[in-house]
């Protein structure tokens, strides 16, 4: 944090001078560990074991915060009887499908809803008294759910935490990771004693969780261990996620993303989403509790918004007009398709690929393939000038006179440029004035889509196709001020806001979204940015002149409020936990909630408000339930649907890892995205053979002075000049044993590609003692690449893509490789040294990478395979089964 | 200058009498010093801005003189920032004011080694012409079952991260209303 994100950082040091411990996990020392209380250098790709072993730690000991447990989760909901778990089937959940290497989530359904898995295969076997009752209604409601409050039922979820966590013991923990079993009891020790009624814990994480192919269970790990400390919705508490764009969170919010609209609308799927109803029923099912249960008046309104006059309740707000999604429509999948000639043309706005991507090499052989490109950005980056300037040229792949794609490079206005407003990572929208005009051809986003959408209805203006009428009814009529004709960033923020069709007037909050037609509503979660016509999010009453929740500063989604969830702040019955972590409560003279930060909760609903039987929406949500997105209102320790690779976090080794998985014969997430692809080989793992082709773990993480692929740092002068070069950091004892001369060269290669870098010898990276033997870990900063003041290869060329499940993320912050000294070899010998080390690993184009590696679900996939578990790991499973 | 005032003007004079003993501020300012102002001081505006990097949104503010970015400092007032800025938010300045910004349009032809220039309304009309090729293409109307698709698969797009909300809103309302469906961004990444 303290390299990435160095001035969000001073509130931990802030935190710290007031009493705070700080604990800071990382494979490398960096400058957040050298001001953290305790370092923890881990493993790459083993935080759920760690993080596992925290939540066995807690509910071994019944550090808990009960109250909290019992009130605010679903820690006594019973599950079916038809759930097995990792426990049972050595790494798998029940439900695994081997032809589609998916889960079947029906038996992790709560019990007697084992049908309302959420839509997913649920054929199997069903408990069908119960699930008959509830096939109108979809996602489970509270009042059906059974619940035993004292948690000893074996089934409760409380109980399947403790069964499913109890293998992640100090002494795994160590194995897995590397964590020294009493560096991991301190962090244990200090982390739940610092948590409860006076005392709150937070989590900071950042990439270096996302980006696995596992990565959205480290975080419902994290969550989990967040609830169960009572660290959620409160002052000092939370998971804190450091995105690291000015507005990637406004990118997400309003998804330049192909599978959401704006406000987390799904963008449609061909089979599943054939009418608006159908549509709107998958987002919200009829009766569905929660905010929503709101979902059809979002919905209506966002089309409201896009299609004006010609959306009516009629038409279906013109619903026919919205593209559908088949399947995999995401980033990695496009760029494969690219090389295969599948893609036309391709719009780069402010990203650079070729040097930020995983895989560069396939990012480059992409972009070669296209019929036209068209980049925007400030510089002539890498991904502008491949054609010429790329690592493929020096080895012959790319050859400019054979290539046919045609550039278009357009110099985009800067943040100074143009007026309009970031989210940053805490949901705060922070409008940004105009200081100058753009130079020359430069112009912002605003003014190129606007006009080339202006132009593209021009051109339709007469157009007798069905196809052309999204453009043609689009409301595309922004007032245009200047010589240039920019378009008004403020028109466009009202319209996110939402707004009375009948009369224009600005909405005010998401409640006022109606589903006829009278409200249009660009993004409905943004509702109130420009309540009463004022630009809320243009507020900048100094910190000086208000409190510490700082709420008349810019605007925060939703509502304007900071902490989200914030209900749980107070206890069942609306009063603070305690003194000192008071944030938002009951008041029962004004019969109101009220705080310091705007409740996350009807304003009058009263703690002990209790739904009727039949209500749905928001009016089902007990007055002591404060996760009010949930459909039961309560925080999910145990997830029955909603993450498709299993209801709870599982230690999985990366997709490449040098190690047997010490704990289960199920060695990587069996439910991974692979793209099996002559481009993509991924290096082999155990139970394959040859794996010791790749014996090192690396890295990748920024530095302070650079940002991203480099393209706004590594052209500027000063950051180029503190950091001038491509460097591998490397501990004294891998330099030794690889024979790497500190400030001489090395390479590094994977089956993917091969790239150099000066070495630098550290103790900023530490082997580690890991189940019986040592591995070493390589850092690599990604910044570089081949235009800009400095120049270096690019340590993403060295990944493969295999993604998470959920979200399509790839892992790029661990994978395998080899270390050589010197330079790397240029031109074709380059690509000789590659094809040496692929045959020698065995990586074959036919080659098959087994999904699943344990035969728990009688798959033989797994057969012939070279075990190459310690004796360690085999006696520790040999106890397992005895206990 | 009577004596008076040339004796406390001694900077010794100043350190031994006045508020700074070790003689490393005011005691130490040389009439020069003392005459210099802050180019943030004569600014003919202040825009309050955002720190473009990292999503942390330190606030900043940009001054601006004879319609030129001469500095960009931290924000004081920001609760978030309390006026700070790392280095790559301190560099602001030399990133927009970098001599390495393209300004103009380059064009790359087919199989060409080098680029040419473009006039920016050109380079405009031609993107259009090629989406419109493209979606002509690459058109998918129904699926096998007749049910609708509305889509190109034929254009892609990789980008918003770094943009403004209201730029995001407008790129992702086009590109759904022309059928482009693969439209992405680095938190995809």
């Amino acid at each position: 944090m303290a390299e990435a994100h160095p001035v969000g950082f001073q509130w931990v040091m802030e935190a710290k001078r007031r009493g705070a411990k700080v604990f800071h996990v990382d494979p490398r020392f960096t400058r957040t560990s050298a001001v953290a209380d305790t370092y923890l250098p881990i493993r790459a790709g083993t935080d759920i074991a760690l993080l596992g072993g925290v939540v066995r730690y807690i509910l071994e000991n019944e550090l808990d915060f009960r109250e909290y447990v019992l009130a605010y989760t679903n820690a006594a909901a019973v599950v079916s009887e038809q759930f097995l778990d990792t426990e049972d089937l050595d790494g798998l959940f029940s439900g695994y499908n081997t032809d589609t290497n998916s889960y079947d989530q029906a038996s992790w359904q709560y019990e007697g809803q084992e049908r309302n898995s959420g839509g997913e295969d649920t054929g199997k076997e069903r408990d069908s008294a119960a699930g008959l009752e509830h096939e109108s209604h979809g996602v489970p409601t509270s009042g059906r759910i059974r619940r035993d409050e004292t948690l000893q039922h074996p089934r409760c979820v409380y109980q399947i935490l403790r069964r499913h966590f109890s293998r992640y013991t100090p002494e795994m923990v160590e194995r897995v990771c590397g964590i020294p079993q009493e560096r991991f009891l301190e962090l244990a020790r200090a982390w739940t004693e610092n948590s409860g009624r006076e005392r709150t814990g937070a989590l900071v994480y950042s990439v270096g969780w996302t980006q696995h192919s596992v990565g959205v269970q480290y975080i419902r790990t994290g969550a989990i261990i967040q609830t169960l400390l009572g660290n959620m919705g409160r002052p000092g508490g939370g998971i804190l996620a450091l995105r690291g764009h000015a507005s990637i969170q406004g990118s997400t919010d309003i998804p330049t993303l192909f599978n959401l609209l704006p406000g987390y609308l799904p963008m449609p799927h061909h089979a599943d989403h054939e009418t608006f109803d159908d549509w709107v029923g998958s987002i919200s099912r009829p009766g569905q509790k929660g905010f929503w249960g709101n979902s059809r008046a979002f919905a209506a309104s966002l089309l409201k918004a896009y299609w004006g006059d010609a959306a009516t309740p009629d038409n279906d707000f013109c619903y026919g007009y919205l593209p559908r999604m088949t399947g995999d429509h995401g980033t990695y999948q496009q760029v494969l398709k690219m090389i295969d000639g599948g893609i036309k043309g391709y719009f780069l706005l402010g990203q650079n690929p070729a040097v930020g991507s995983a895989h560069g090499k396939a990012q480059r052989l992409g972009m070669a393939n296209l019929d036209w490109l068209v980049v925007r950005d400030l510089f002539l980056i890498e991904s502008a000038t491949f054609w010429k300037n790329s690592p493929e040229v020096a080895t012959g792949e790319i050859v400019p006179q054979e290539c046919r794609t045609e550039v278009f490079f357009l110099p985009a206005a800067s943040h100074v440029e143009k007026e309009g407003t970031f989210t940053q990572t805490q949901r705060l929208l922070q409008w940004r004035e105009k200081a100058v005009d753009a130079p020359g051809d430069a112009r912002s986003e605003l003014w190129f889509f606007y006009h080339l959408g202006r132009k593209l209805r021009e051109r339709l203006a007469d157009s007798p196709h069905p196809r052309d009428r999204a453009l043609l009814d689009l409301t595309w009529d922004y007032p245009t001020h200047g010589d240039l004709a920019e378009p008004s960033a403020e028109a466009v923020l009202r319209e996110i806001n939402g707004y009375e069709t009948a009369s224009g007037r600005p909405l005010s909050a998401f409640t006022e979204a109606r589903d006829d037609g009278s409200t249009a509503i660009g993004c409905w979660i943004y509702t109130g940015v420009y309540a009463d016509g004022v630009n809320q999010a243009a507020r900048r009453k100094s910190r000086h002149e208000q409190d510490w929740v700082a709420a008349e500063w810019g605007w925060a989604w939703p509502a304007n409020r900071r902490t989200l969830y914030n209900r749980a702040s107070a206890d069942p019955q609306g009063r603070p936990w305690s003194e000192r972590k008071r944030y938002v409560w009951w008041d029962p003279e004004k019969a109101e909630w009220t705080g310091y930060d705007v409740p996350d909760f009807e304003k009058n609903k009263p703690p002990t408000y209790r739904p009727p039987e039949d209500a749905s929406g928001p009016d089902g949500i007990a007055g002591d339930d404060p996760f009010i997105m949930q459909s039961d209102g309560k925080a999910w320790l145990y997830a029955p649907s909603g993450v498709l690779d299993g209801p709870l976090p599982t230690h999985y080794e990366p997709a490449e890892s040098p190690m047997r998985n010490p704990m289960y014969g199920q060695q990587a997430n069996p439910a991974r995205k692979v793209y099996e692809n002559p481009v993509n080989p991924m290096n082999p793992s155990p139970p394959e053979a040859h794996s010791d082709v790749f014996p090192y773990v690396f890295t990748v993480s920024r530095l302070t002075e650079h940002h991203t692929a480099g393209g706004m740092s590594r052209t500027v002068r000063p950051l180029a000049e503190l950091q001038p070069e491509m460097f591998v950091e490397v501990s004294p004892e891998l330099a030794a044993e690889a024979g790497l001369a500190h400030l001489g060269w090395a390479h590094l290669v994977t089956g993917r590609s091969v790239i150099e870098a000066k070495v630098l010898v550290t103790d900023r990276l530490t082997p580690l003692r890991v189940d019986g033997r040592i591995i070493h870990q390589l850092w690599l900063p990604y910044h570089f690449g081949t235009e800009g003041l400095v120049t270096g290869d690019s340590a993403n060329d060295l990944f493969g893509i295999t993604l998470d499940p959920n979200v399509l993320i790839q892992e790029s912050k661990v994978g395998t490789c080899d270390v050589r000294s010197g330079r790397r070899p240029t031109g074709p010998a380059l690509l000789d040294l590659v094809a040496d080390y692929r045959r020698r690993a065995g990586m074959t184009v036919d080659r098959r990478i087994p999904l699943v590696t344990t035969d728990a679900v009688g798959c033989d996939d797994a057969a012939g395979s070279t075990d190459q578990r310690s004796p360690e790991a085999a006696a520790g499973e040999k106890r397992g089964e005895d206990a | 200058m009577g004596l008076r005032t040339f004796i406390q003007g001694w900077p010794v004079y100043r350190q031994l009498t006045g508020t700074d003993p070790l003689g490393r501020g005011a005691a130490a300012q040389s009439a020069r010093s003392a005459a210099l102002t802050a180019r943030t001081e004569t600014a003919d505006s202040v825009a309050r801005s955002v720190c473009p990097y990292c999503a942390v949104g330190c606030g900043q503010r940009v001054f601006v003189t004879d319609g030129r970015v001469t500095q960009i400092e931290g924000d004081p007032d920001s609760p978030i920032s309390r006026g700070r800025l790392c280095p790559k938010g301190s560099a602001s300045k030399s990133l927009v004011t970098s001599p390495l910004r393209q300004t103009t349009v380059r064009y790359r032809r087919p199989y060409a080694t080098e680029w040419e220039d473009l006039d920016l309304e050109t380079a405009v009309d031609m993107i259009a012409d090629r989406i419109l090729a493209a979606r002509e293409e690459t058109w998918e109307d129904v699926d096998d079952a007749g049910r609708p698709l509305n889509r190109t698969l034929g254009i892609s797009s990789l980008g918003g991260a770094t943009l403004d909300n209201e730029e995001n809103y407008l790129i992702k309302k086009l590109f759904t209303a022309m059928g482009a469906l693969q439209i992405e961004n680095q938190a995809r990444i």
